[in-house]
């Protein structure tokens, strides 16, 4: 891509990632959520592998690496889950309500948001990188 | 009114994008009724969707030109289309006809009948601590729903993983 594209994405990736963690953190606080955010924080890997190319992006995240990630998040929504087990039952809300409004409330419902946005986040990139890998070694062959 | 409109639109563009000879066009036509679907929940007043609407449309359509930018396939019509436009014209009637019966069954838009329903906004807040309805639904009241989606969507991710990995793809002959 040209400089000028070059230049735009190293200014904003950051600002995009930034504003996904925002809408992950606060999901139960204003509209949003952990799907929303990180298909957010994947699309801003994507803008930089559309303006950098394939294998700067896959250097900074590889393909191992994203599925490692991805059932990390998925065993961490589980453990969640079972935590629940701790106070009686599954999916128990175990900790602390807190205030309404602030950021630290509602018990596991953040943790919760967090490991979703981690495995819809790093599945969707994973999904991407694939179909990126498949295109770059069938035009080698 | 507006959703009216946004409606009319989102016909008229998934006509475009299935009529257009370009490839490139239609999938371009496929986004413009993804956003009007966006702004189409933004006046039903579920902002939680739009955000999820917009963000995977965005990441559908960077797919879908990635994958037809360089392949601009001519689309062939021919034979027996007679049949076919008759057999789509009598669903068309079949769908509006049960489509009609049922949406006379439906409540008045914006009153929910389900006393599940009720009870979740008056004690959603105090019972999670959670102030995004939304949020508090999917991730406490109906989370084993969530968890079946989770493994939906790694289920999906394993397969196309497993499907695209390099050792599977030897050339044969």
């Amino acid at each position: 891509m040209s400089l000028i594209v070059k230049t735009v994405t190293r200014l904003t990736v950051g600002l995009i990632v930034l504003f996904g963690i925002y809408i992950v953190l606060h999901g139960h606080l204003s509209p949003g959520g952990g799907f929303a955010g990180g298909v957010i924080i994947a699309l801003a890997f994507v803008h930089f592998m559309l303006a950098f190319g394939k294998d700067a992006a896959l250097s900074k995240i590889s393909r191992n690496l994203a599925s490692n990630l991805e059932s990390l998040g998925a065993l961490m929504f589980l453990a969640i889950a079972l935590a629940g087990f701790l106070g009686g039952s599954f999916f128990l809300n175990i900790l602390s309500k807190g205030a309404p409004f602030k950021l630290f409330s509602a018990g596991t419902i953040p943790l919760s948001n967090a490991a979703i946005s981690l495995k819809v986040g790093v599945g969707l990139l994973a999904i991407f990188l694939a179909l990126v890998i498949l295109e770059k070694s069938g035009k080698e062959e | 009114m507006e959703l009216h409109l946004l409606l009319i639109f989102m016909i008229f563009a998934a006509i475009v994008a299935i009529e257009v000879k370009d490839l490139l066009s239609s999938v371009v036509a496929v986004g413009a009724v993804g956003f009007a679907l966006c702004l189409a929940f933004l006046i039903l007043k579920a902002p939680d969707l739009a955000i999820t609407q917009l963000v995977v449309e965005i990441l559908c359509l960077i797919i879908l030109i990635r994958a037809t930018i360089n392949k601009d396939l001519p689309l062939t019509i021919e034979g027996r289309w007679v049949f076919n436009t008759l057999a789509t014209l009598a669903f068309i009637g079949v769908f509006l006809f049960f489509a009609h019966s049922a949406l006379k069954e439906m409540p008045a838009f914006g009153n929910p009948i389900m006393a599940v329903v009720r009870k979740y906004l008056e004690e959603g807040t105090a019972k999670t601590g959670a102030v995004n309805l939304v949020t508090a639904v999917i991730l406490d009241f109906r989370a084993y729903d969530t968890l079946g989606e989770a493994t939906v969507l790694f289920t999906s991710v394993i397969g196309i993983m497993a499907v695209l990995r390099r050792p599977g793809r030897k050339k044969t002959g």
